[in-house]
């Protein structure tokens, strides 16, 4: 008899915590699901505050990063002197290999017409580098910009570039407006 | 070497007055053909449908479970659906988010009224210990992708003494205690960068987080399930919540006979066994253990709490602002701009004040003393409960499942001749 009331009362206490636990639990759901407008969050880098440091390229958990650089077209001058496809100082106007400044040959030159080419990003081949980016801000229109291109981005819960980047340029960016570019008219977004 | 640096130092002038106008150096061009501007592209972001997707499949394994767990009493059902939460929660959604760093997203959530915390966070966290407070930790049993590679693994364990239980089952505590305040302060997910099993879900990224990772594994083919017991912060709330659970997964149902087969089926030292009669007696000096514990409790917390509170400095240099400021700090006026690191530059570039970032500095740093005041206190409360739990004595005549430390795997079940 005495064992059946003691039992009893631990199944009461139980009960008692099991119904405070439940409530704790369901108010922390309530209360956080109203701060909760979409599905989820994506990384994004901000290109006004990037620096183009380089770190975009090692520190992505991916053997090759997320982070690609973006040829925002409108913004582009079609330069003969490209500045982001040719190193400083080269001082002939020659694209010969030693000449490029990507270290990947990612960026591709076509003629359009005189004076103006056209310059097209091989995302494949882009390491996220920077240099590119760098060279095209200080001496050009600041058409190329690193972006995070979310086809490739694992979204991890905790970015490892954001937490080592110098400028603090990658945060939390709303998914339905899942890109920072700078200066677009027209953007495609596809495959 | 001097042209080199100067030239630099033009580039980040450039650079940032570039950014800050955008205006364009050289006009757009006027093509005379008809070459039209290519449109500038960009990858689609994984529709949000997935999103949801990954919500109803974590439901539906965890009910699945659930039942397999508390109706059918099938290891062989379970062991596969571990197997199917590795390859899907695991190998398919490389493991993130998971419900141990989702703990993070909810302790920042609660912290930052700004982080609008997603979706999937917030279930994540919650069903778990939602399922655990009815059924026990039929979660950890086989839905946790993280717990999975290491139940499959678990071949040949061994039985641990139990002072190594307890003082390596402080750990997970501490590792609480740390993630929550790190999360809290808005400063990293620690559980995230140090998740060992990630790397080889996602079969890329760092070396030692690796190595890490292939010891554990190995380590858990002897001591079952090593991270699971001794690291996971998330598995220290499924614990506690776990011991009120109601309908608990038990050996024989209440109906033990003491016939001791499943004395040893348990690879995590999780099964109770009967205390004896004689323990029924020895009661007395048990409860005078426990006040005097009960009394040294709260010195243990103050104790605590002072201790790690004199390290709220070192804990806070974590801290990305704090780490700046105090190199701003440190910085040398006259220096060489070029050499200074990209944060300096960075911060320099970005036109902030530098006095708000010591501000903020400041303010994040006396977070961090706080912080640290209550993670010495609550780890000083661990220790205390600790010490007075030993001393609890609680009386068994039959063969129990611990139901804090069971992870509901169904292995001992098989063991028992009542069905
Ligand atoms: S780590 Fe930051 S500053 Fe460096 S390139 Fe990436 S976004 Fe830019
Ligand atoms: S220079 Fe660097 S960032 Fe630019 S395209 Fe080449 S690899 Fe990509
Ligand atoms: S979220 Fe992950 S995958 Fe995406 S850029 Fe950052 S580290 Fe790379
Ligand atoms: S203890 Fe932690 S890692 Fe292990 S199964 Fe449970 S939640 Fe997962
Ligand atoms: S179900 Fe049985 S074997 Fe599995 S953890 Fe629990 S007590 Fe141990």
């Amino acid at each position: 008899m005495k064992e059946k009331t003691k039992f009893n009362r631990r199944d009461f206490i139980n009960t008692g915590l099991r119904i405070g636990i439940g409530a704790g639990l369901g108010l922390i759901g309530v209360g956080l699901s109203t701060r909760s407008v979409n599905g989820k969050t994506t990384w994004q880098i901000d290109p006004a505050k990037c620096i183009q440091c380089g770190k975009c390229t090692t520190e992505c958990v991916l053997q090759t990063s997320a982070v690609k650089c973006v040829h925002v077209t409108d913004m582009c001058g079609y330069c003969d002197l490209c500045s982001g496809y040719l190193k400083q100082g080269s001082k002939e106007l020659n694209t010969a290999a030693e000449n490029r400044l990507c270290p990947t040959n990612a960026i591709v030159r076509t003629f359009v017409e005189e004076p103006y080419f056209e310059y097209k990003i091989v995302e494949e081949l882009c390491i996220a580098c920077g240099k590119c980016v760098k060279n095209c801000g200080a001496f050009g229109n600041g058409s190329l910009q690193l972006q995070i291109q979310q086809q490739l981005c694992l979204n991890c819960n905790q970015c490892s570039i954001a937490r080592n980047c110098p400028s603090q340029a990658i945060t939390r960016v709303d998914t339905d407006s899942p890109y920072s570019l700078k200066g677009f008219k027209d953007l495609k977004i596809g495959g | 070497m001097k042209h080199k640096i100067k030239y630099f130092f033009l580039i980040l002038v450039l650079s940032v007055s570039t950014f800050d106008i955008i205006a364009q150096r050289f006009p757009a061009p006027e093509f005379e053909g008809d070459y039209k501007i290519p449109q500038t592209q960009i990858s689609k972001v994984q529709p949000v449908f997935f999103e949801y997707l990954d919500i109803a499949v974590f439901l539906a394994t965890l009910s699945v479970i659930t039942w397999v767990i508390i109706k059918k009493r099938s290891r062989k059902a379970v062991f596969w659906i571990s197997v199917f939460s590795l390859l899907y929660f695991g190998f398919y959604r490389n493991g993130c988010i998971c419900p141990v760093g989702s703990l993070q997203n909810v302790s920042m959530a609660l912290f930052h009224p700004e982080y609008t915390i997603p979706v999937t966070a917030i279930i994540f966290f919650i069903a778990p210990l939602g399922f655990t407070l009815f059924f026990g930790r039929t979660f950890c049993a086989g839905v946790c992708p993280l717990g999975a590679i290491q139940d499959i693994i678990a071949l040949r364990p061994v039985s641990l003494k139990p002072w190594i239980r307890y003082v390596f089952g402080l750990i997970p505590f501490i590792y609480l205690g740390l993630a929550v305040l790190y999360a809290a302060t808005g400063t990293d997910f620690i559980i995230c960068r140090y998740d060992p099993f990630v790397e080889f879900f996602r079969h890329s990224g760092s070396s030692l987080i690796f190595g890490i990772g292939g010891i554990l594994l190995v380590t858990g083919i002897f001591v079952a399930r090593p991270y699971c017991r001794f690291f996971c912060p998330y598995g220290v709330l499924l614990n506690l919540v776990s011991r009120v659970s109601r309908r608990h997964l038990s050996i024989a149902n209440g109906k033990c006979v003491n016939c001791r087969l499943c004395e040893s089926a348990c690879p995590f030292d999780a099964i109770d066994k009967p205390t004896g009669l004689e323990s029924k007696k020895d009661n007395r000096g048990l409860v005078k253990k426990m006040m005097i514990y009960g009394l040294i409790t709260p010195v243990l917390i103050l104790v605590t709490g002072w201790s790690v509170s004199r390290f709220h400095g070192e804990l806070a240099h974590v801290n990305f602002k704090v780490r700046l400021a105090e190199e701003m700090m440190t910085i040398d006026k006259n220096i060489n701009n070029a050499t200074l690191p990209d944060e300096i530059k960075a911060f320099q570039s970005s036109g902030s004040v530098v006095e708000n970032l010591y501000r903020e500095a400041a303010s994040i740093v006396y977070r961090f003393y706080v912080g640290s005041w209550i993670l010495g206190g609550f780890i000083g409360l661990v220790f205390g409960l600790t010490l007075a739990r030993l001393t609890i004595f609680r009386y068994r005549d039959e063969y129990l499942t611990n139901k804090g430390n069971c992870y509901s795997c169904v292995r001992c079940v098989p063991y028992c001749p009542i069905k």
